[in-house]
């Protein structure tokens, strides 16, 4: 909402600056977003009187003009155009003055002849001829104001005006309007509100033996109220009218369209104008669209209607679509004799639906769809009527046609001054809270409050009378203060856990990151998964931005992946990254929420990473957590990943995740040029197996005795099977099984593997022989014996 | 026998004062000290003496022994006091050398700002709630007092699941979820992704978070929600920080605030950073709306509250000065390795 400060001044002389009166408006509850000062960008441009012109000596085309700007000397200036004469009052630019687009002016010679400044046309000003309707497009403006020689140019052409732009939220439609923020003004300043005294002179003849209305759908049309006009004379609005419009952002067209303009800028209610001539059965009708029929708006563009739409109809057609957009020749043309004013009010929702299923959110739909005060159509039509008669722009007929759907049967509230005191923390007699309330239209009685009607929308409960106390009692003056008593706030052992599980993995060199929750659906083709996965069921967003993001993931390996190629395509050469994300599981149905599981993601590649360094981050940061016992199991089946070099993790029975190289192909997808190395873990899963109880075990006092183990395998038989057995065989008296190094070569049988392990053994009590440890690894190599694994020789 | 006895403290003391190794020394003590050394050999002569000669003879050669001991000592300290001058000076290295790498990971800024904001409410007794990010309508919207045709739904753009189901546009419907659940006292926060269909550019994207706050008690005040979030704004930005309040309106809170923090630019004279209005905006909050409360089985005549809406991106941006959102969601380690 744009406010002209001199049209705000005909209701309320707030008596401060630009500046001072933003900050208490933004202070009191309206938004201010910048105010600008009009045509701020001419300087040194004034009034001038051509007094003579001569010839220029060497141009033809030149003439040099002598012009008197109210001081000793007339200034001499050159120019080409061809409409100045003598006694012409012209906007004159001196040396060193700037107009419109930052053009700079500066004293010269034209032709040999000395030039001192320009003389303007309306766009040099930076206006057009509709916001001066005299003067002409090519030309010096020819000045038709009550004005002086030397008077400064924008005095002069009343281009002085303060624009403030307002942020209006939505629960304020009454604000959208010149007298609703006169009235915040008059209520933050402490000033009188002088509202506009709404007379009709002269009124000839009945409306209603011209006109008939019907309202067929009175839930949607909650008012509709029809005045009439009559021997039309099209004209340009006066200036004033002009210069409102024209600070409003409203370009000024003439009276008729102005006068409607003018009383939805000031009152904050859209008006129609349908030509009397083409309301078919002289007729007015409001009705819902029919099926199959359609409209070409004041736009030219043919819009289908649909049943829910709201249209203002004659006896035959629709002419216009209720509080959107007007027919095609259902406004003011130049042939108008008689008008019909329409100030009506229309439920927003309908509004709201109708302009967005038409593409078309206009001015008028962007307010009625606030639901707009239906108390405020009979004056606002009178004041439009009133503005005819003053501007001359046609004669009243008599009388009104008003159909009343609503009643003004007002809202009311309990008066709890206690209340709102201790709501808001502060300590406001009484007679202060009636004071506020009154200036902002409030009516206080018996302990009763009357919210006026332009409220009746966002006033319904006690709390939101406190809410106009607190804007004019000051935010700022309340007091702030800490809230009372003690109160129990920790992270649950779940979210310490999260935290730690990000610490440890930081602490592994990983780089925590963020991605999108939402992928393409194709993603799932890029990673590789089989068709028939149930991985592919994501939920759906049914208005998705685009493609890309129109399905919420059900795994997070590829934003994983897509880092580590935007890594690598951007140069970085090796990295180590981790999300701990969300994975969105749907239900049965759409209508029931999906499961959200929470999963860390590790993602890698480089130099120095590979499957082991992955497994590595993974067993350390679970060791540290608390969560013991955790196998991997070779699994040769997951596409997205090397078929050698994947696992899946178990702890017991449960797969937590999974783990491996990503495939070949998968890399291709993504056009990483360089292995990487994906991990997977379920938070909830690794959180319930973790084991929260630490009791302290002495440390050992008895030496330990370590031997080494060269086993000779099956290349087939993982390292966990062999150091199972070692474990069954070497039983208690194991303390720890190490693996140092695996061998496959010359010495080695085609098929066989070499693997070395050192155990350590102790016992808590006593040194261990010679003869415990032995039967120890005769145990082991028994156990050994019987997956196929021998002592090498 | 004295002028030998003398003879030999001479010499030792002579050959100790030249000794430099460990080695020469121990052969030195032998000489000596040892079963078969010198003094040794003397000793072994003084059965031949008088009667009167042997007390003092032996008193000297206790005295000899003691002074080579002596010596021995003292020659062993030097020595080991040079070997280790020597050593230290050939293992002298260049400290300007670089370190060995331990390579660390780092938190997203994100989640850096993030873990502050939670630590300074977890520090007032905050606990920190969770919900859904696919919520349903009712939560994201009716409970919070914003019905199927309410305009303000027209500002936060939705991307729907099914006509009920949706992507949460804010974190408030995290605040019905604990109401109904818990009685009060209420002190959360929930911070968390919330979604909205703006296409991506340098200050939108579709993907942001937001940090819900939610304070329900008897008794709770306009007063009490101002002074809390000044705490909190003192507390991420510094005691100097100076905060305003002013009028806003949020369906489910009435009153309702925006929070703003005077410009650390220009400290509230107006500048570029902060649009000429020298107040940047921080937060959105208010007193819970009672009909709110109600929704969740919470008596409005007895409990009060306040609820705030802190846009996380929105501060991280301003903190590490990032110019463009886009950066947060891009991941690319020159980025992350910054903060």
């Amino acid at each position: 909402m744009d406010l002209s400060l001199r049209w705000l001044a005909d209701y309320v002389e707030t008596g401060v600056t630009p500046k001072q009166f933003c900050d208490a408006m933004t202070m009191s509850g309206s938004k201010v977003e910048c105010y600008n000062e009009e045509a701020d960008y001419i300087s040194n441009v004034v009034v001038g009187k051509i007094i003579k012109i001569e010839k220029h000596p060497d141009a033809d085309k030149l003439q040099i003009c002598q012009i008197d700007i109210g001081r000793e000397e007339p200034v001499q200036i050159v120019t080409a155009a061809q409409n100045v004469y003598e006694g012409m009052m012209v906007p004159a630019a001196l040396d060193n003055s700037t107009l419109a687009g930052g053009v700079k002016i500066k004293k010269g010679k034209l032709r040999g002849v000395p030039s001192n400044g320009m003389m303007c046309s309306v766009s040099e000003l930076g206006v057009t001829v509709h916001d001066f309707p005299y003067a002409i497009e090519d030309g010096i403006m020819d000045i038709k104001e009550d004005c002086k020689p030397g008077d400064d140019i924008r005095t002069a052409l009343g281009l002085n005006d303060v624009c403030v732009e307002f942020e209006i939220t939505s629960n304020r439609p009454d604000c959208l309007s010149v007298l609703g923020l006169a009235r915040e003004a008059a209520a933050t300043f402490g000033k009188e509100l002088h509202l506009p005294e709404v007379k009709i002179e002269n009124e000839t003849g009945d409306i209603n033996e011209l006109l008939s209305v019907e309202v067929k759908n009175p839930t949607l049309c909650r008012r509709y109220v029809a005045r009439m006009i009559k021997n039309i004379k099209v004209a340009p609005s006066p200036r004033w009218m002009r210069e409102r419009l024209r600070a409003s952002g409203v370009r000024p067209i003439n009276n008729l369209v102005d006068i409607t303009n003018y009383v939805m800028l000031e009152y904050g209610q859209p008006m129609h104008a349908f030509d009397y001539k083409y309301l078919a059965g002289n007729k007015i009708v409001v009705r819902n669209a029919e099926e199959g029929e359609s409209i070409t708006t004041l736009d030219g563009v043919e819009r289908k209607l649909s049943p829910e739409m709201l249209c203002i109809c004659d006896a035959e057609k629709p002419s216009c679509v209720a509080g959107v957009m007007g027919g095609e020749y259902s406004g003011i043309q130049d042939d108008t004799n008689m008008v019909v004013f329409e100030s009506a009010s229309f439920l927003g929702s309908s509004v709201r639906t109708t302009a967005k299923k038409l593409g078309m959110r206009t001015e008028s739909s962007g307010r009625f769809e606030k639901n707009l005060d239906s108390r405020m159509c009979m004056e606002a039509v009178n004041r439009a009527c009133q503005l005819v008669e003053m501007l001359g722009a046609g004669e009243v007929i008599g009388g009104y046609i008003d159909i009343d759907n609503e009643g003004d049967e007002p809202y009311t509230v309990e008066f709890c001054p206690e209340w709102t005191n201790k709501f808001l923390g502060i300590d406001l007699p009484a007679e202060k809270m009636v004071e506020i309330l009154e200036k902002i239209g409030y009516k206080v009685e018996n302990g009763v409050i009357t919210v006026p009607s332009f409220r009746a929308g966002d006033t319904r409960h006690k709390a939101d009378i406190a809410e106009e106390i607190a804007r004019f009692y000051g935010y700022d003056v309340i007091p702030n203060t800490a809230v009372q008593g003690a109160s129990q706030g920790a992270l649950t052992l779940r979210q310490q856990f999260e935290k730690k599980l990000s610490r440890l993995l930081m602490a592994n060199g990983c780089y925590e990151v963020q991605t999108y929750s939402f992928i393409s659906p194709k993603y799932y083709d890029k990673i590789g998964l089989p068709e028939d996965s149930g991985l592919r069921r994501s939920v759906i967003i049914t208005n998705p931005l685009g493609e890309d993001t129109s399905v919420m993931r059900t795994t997070c390996v590829p934003s994983m992946l897509e880092v580590v190629a935007r890594n690598y395509n951007n140069r970085n050469v090796a990295g180590r990254f981790f999300e701990l994300g969300t994975i969105y599981l749907p239900a049965e149905s759409a209508d029931i929420l999906p499961e959200e599981r929470g999963v860390a993601v590790i993602g890698s590649y480089g130099e120095k990473e590979d499957f082991f360094a992955m497994k590595g981050i993974i067993l350390e940061a679970l060791d540290k957590l608390g969560v013991y016992g955790v196998e991997f199991t070779a699994n040769k089946e997951n596409p997205t990943f090397h078929r050698g070099r994947c696992a899946d993790i178990f702890i017991g029975e449960k797969k937590i995740g999974e783990i491996g190289e990503i495939a070949p192909a998968v890399l291709d997808n993504y056009g990483i040029g360089t292995r990487a190395y994906v991990a997977t873990l379920d938070i909830a899963d690794i959180f319930d197996a973790r084991i929260v109880e630490k009791k302290f075990k002495p440390t050992p006092k008895f030496p330990a005795s370590t031997r080494d183990l060269a086993i000779i395998c099956d290349d087939e038989l993982p390292a966990a099977s062999l150091e199972k057995a070692i474990r069954q065989g070497a039983g208690k008296l194991l303390e720890k099984v190490e693996l140092f190094d695996v061998y496959k070569g010359s010495s080695i049988a085609e098929g066989k593997k070499s693997v070395a392990y050192t155990m350590t053994l102790r016992a808590a009590d006593r040194t261990l022989t010679v003869e415990e440890c032995d039967r120890a690894v005769n145990k082991v190599l028994k156990e050994l014996a019987n997956i196929g694994a021998e002592l090498r020789s | 026998m004295k002028e030998q006895l003398e003879q030999i403290r001479l010499e030792a003391k002579k050959a100790l004062e030249l000794c430099e190794d460990p080695k020469a020394l121990e052969e030195l003590r032998i000489r000596y000290l040892g079963k078969k050394g010198e003094l040794t050999a003397i000793l072994k002569q003084m059965g031949k003496l008088s009667a009167e000669e042997r007390p003092v003879i032996g008193q000297l050669a206790n005295q000899v022994r003691a002074e080579i001991e002596n010596d021995l000592n003292e020659a062993a300290e030097h020595i080991h006091q040079h070997l280790l001058e020597k050593k230290l000076a050939s293992e002298t290295i260049d400290v300007t050398l670089p370190g060995t790498p331990c390579p660390t990971g780092k938190e997203h800024p994100l989640n850096i700002v993030l873990n502050e904001v939670e630590d300074i409410f977890l520090g007032m007794g905050f606990s920190i709630a969770e919900g859904p990010e696919v919520e349903t309508d009712y939560y994201n919207f009716e409970a919070l007092n914003l019905p199927k045709d309410h305009p303000a739904r027209d500002t936060q753009d939705t991307f729907y699941i099914t006509e009920n189901v949706l992507l949460r546009t804010q974190t408030s419907p995290v605040q019905v979820r604990v109401m109904e659940k818990q009685q009060p006292p209420i002190r959360i926060i929930a911070p968390g992704r919330v979604y909205r269909s703006d296409a991506v550019d340098a200050t939108h994207s579709p993907l942001f978070h937001q940090i819900e706050g939610l304070v329900v008690d008897k008794g709770i005040t306009m007063a009490d929600l101002k002074g809390t979030l000044e705490i909190f704004i003192k507390r991420l930005y510094g005691e100097d920080s100076v905060v305003r309040f002013r009028p806003h309106h949020f369906p489910f809170t009435e009153p309702s605030a925006e929070m703003d923090i005077q410009c650390f630019n220009c400290h509230g004279e107006g500048c570029p950073m902060c649009k000429n209005e020298g107040w940047i905006e921080i937060l959105g909050c208010g007193m819970v709306h009672p009909k709110v409360l109600s929704n969740c089985n919470i008596d409005p005549e007895e409990y009060s509250g306040f609820a705030f809406g802190i846009g996380l991106e929105r501060i991280v941006m301003r903190r590490f000065a990032i110019n463009d959102l886009r950066l947060l969601y891009e991941n690319d380690l020159r980025f992350l390795d910054q903060f």
